[in-house]
């Protein structure tokens, strides 16, 4: 028995109009398409999540999954298809409720942190990056060890952005208060210390870096040797304030 | 010589309905309408303002979602039988060309839509204006034309069930979001001139070229919001037209071109 390795005829085998309709109606189709006006951007405001319940529900199951996927929709809410909607233009107030909810979906997922921090924290409006900076630190006191780079983000904004010092201090001391894990690094817990420093509050940041060095938790030689140089500096910046 | 072919088309038309008939589709169809009813109710009922807008527009959105998958699921499981169990074969050892088979079978699943339209349409009477109801039935219709003609081709090209319900599913959730995402495609956060962007944007620009306007037929608006479907259904009945006959010829191709 023969096998056929092909179960259709040739091509020849077709009416001669079949093939012509095919082409004419692919090319009608591609010319209505080049005629149709392109889609529309309208612009949509954030309404408020739904319950977490009903969220949850929705998931099917899947909450990890309901929240990428959320997270991506929230994402393409300011970057709305077609319309760049600007950041002062989001209601931050549920832009917030969205990312509690979405973070409640999956505790563990960085996306949103990472979000509020870095993206709607450069904001050019000192309310609304005051509002989502508040927001990080609320939320990373719920899982510091995990979640200290959106604080130490938070920092960075509050400082460099918001050009608020006390505000960045506050945050890095919360920072250093909170996040006691091994895997957190040096530089996040001791952010305070150079923000001290860098506000002129130098004797501040020389007990502290001190009381750092002392307390054991630096183990690696060469941040231990780049923090006594940051100690020495600091001494000696001490030493010129003194004379003058 | 017309006249016969006419007649084929006829018979096989019947046929296909009686099929219907016979399949308790049209409980299966009454059982969703009631769920959607119910739900749309539920959706209104908990809704602090807008509740008869909320009604309307989850009722048209779920009816729209049911009537694409029902009659989609029906199309292909009932061809892929025919198909398995002869029935096609058969048919066409009668006298009856395959242009015939094709157009009595797609003009008997199109009054199949045809009927699911209209129960749609005097459901949601009760929730719009008539007329607005009227507009949007038509372009039900027309969208679940193009889904019949998608389904017939699927399963002479396929002749499967799953990867034709797949294929159907896929281009019927790409061509409602095509707009979406060929709008997204040219805005994107990061490097929008890089290769891989760039290429992104250009291919769906290309796909978008051969997927019908679905986006644009029988929106929920058009039944909350008086005049939003101005000048609307002329296009969308354009749209069908060519797309069918494109559907048409390919389906037709690969019924043709199937050994038997």
């Amino acid at each position: 028995m023969i096998m056929h390795r092909y179960q259709e005829r040739s091509v020849k085998a077709l009416p001669v109009w079949i093939p012509i309709l095919l082409t004419v109606a692919m090319t009608a189709q591609i010319i209505w398409h080049m005629h149709r006006p392109d889609p529309i951007a309208h612009f949509h405001r954030l309404t408020p999540p739904p319950v977490q319940s009903v969220l949850e529900m929705m998931s099917l199951g899947d909450p990890v999954a309901m929240s990428k996927i959320l997270m991506l929709w929230l994402q393409a809410h300011d970057n709305q298809p077609g319309i760049s909607v600007p950041f002062r233009q989001l209601d931050y107030s549920m832009l917030i409720h969205w990312l509690e909810a979405i973070l409640k979906l999956d505790p563990r997922a960085h996306y949103p942190l990472l979000a509020a921090s870095r993206v709607y924290g450069e904001v050019p409006d000192a309310e609304k990056q005051r509002q989502i900076l508040a927001f990080v630190a609320r939320e990373f006191q719920k899982d510091p060890d995990h979640r200290w780079p959106w604080m130490a983000h938070a920092v960075y904004i509050a400082r460099h952005k918001l050009k608020d010092e006390q505000l960045a201090l506050k945050y890095a001391r919360l920072l250093a208060d909170k996040a006691r894990g091994e895997n957190v690094p040096g530089w996040a817990k001791q952010m305070h210390i150079f923000l001290l420093e860098d506000m002129g509050e130098i004797e501040s940041a020389k007990i502290l870096l001190g009381a750092l060095l002392e307390s054991g938790q630096i183990e690696d030689p060469n941040e231990q040797a780049f923090l006594y140089q940051r100690l020495a500096e600091l001494e000696g910046k001490r030493g010129q304030t003194g004379r003058q | 010589m017309g006249c016969n072919i006419l007649y084929a088309i006829f018979a096989i038309t019947r046929f296909t309905l009686l099929e219907a008939r016979r399949n308790r589709l049209v409980w299966l169809f009454l059982l969703l309408l009631a769920v959607a009813i119910a739900l749309a109710v539920f959706m209104g009922s908990i809704a602090i303002t807008e509740s008869q807008a909320i009604r309307t527009s989850v009722l048209a959105a779920v009816l729209r979602i049911f009537a694409v998958f029902l009659l989609s699921l029906y199309v292909i499981t009932s061809m892929v039988r025919e198909i398995n169990d002869k029935g096609m074969e058969l048919t066409l050892s009668l006298p009856v060309s395959r242009t015939s088979y094709f157009f009595g079978k797609l003009s008997g699943y199109s009054m199949i839509a045809v009927l699911v339209s209209v129960s749609i349409g005097l459901t949601l009477v009760f929730y719009a204006p008539f007329f607005q109801v009227f507009l949007w039935t038509i372009s039900l219709f027309f969208e679940l034309l193009i889904i019949t003609a998608l389904c017939l081709l699927c399963v002479f090209t396929f002749t499967q069930i799953t990867v034709a319900i797949t294929a159907v599913t896929v281009f019927y959730v790409l061509s409602r979001t095509i707009d979406a995402i060929q709008l997204m495609s040219r805005e994107p956060l990061i490097d929008p001139d890089s290769l891989p962007q760039v290429f992104i944007t250009r291919s769906i620009d290309l796909l978008a070229y051969v997927l019908p306007d679905l986006y644009r037929f029988s929106p929920s608006e058009w039944l909350i919001y008086p005049n939003t479907m101005t000048g609307q259904i002329l296009p969308i009945a354009v749209q069908t037209v060519i797309y069918l006959v494109l559907l048409v010829a390919a389906g037709l191709f690969d019924l043709y071109r199937k050994n038997l």
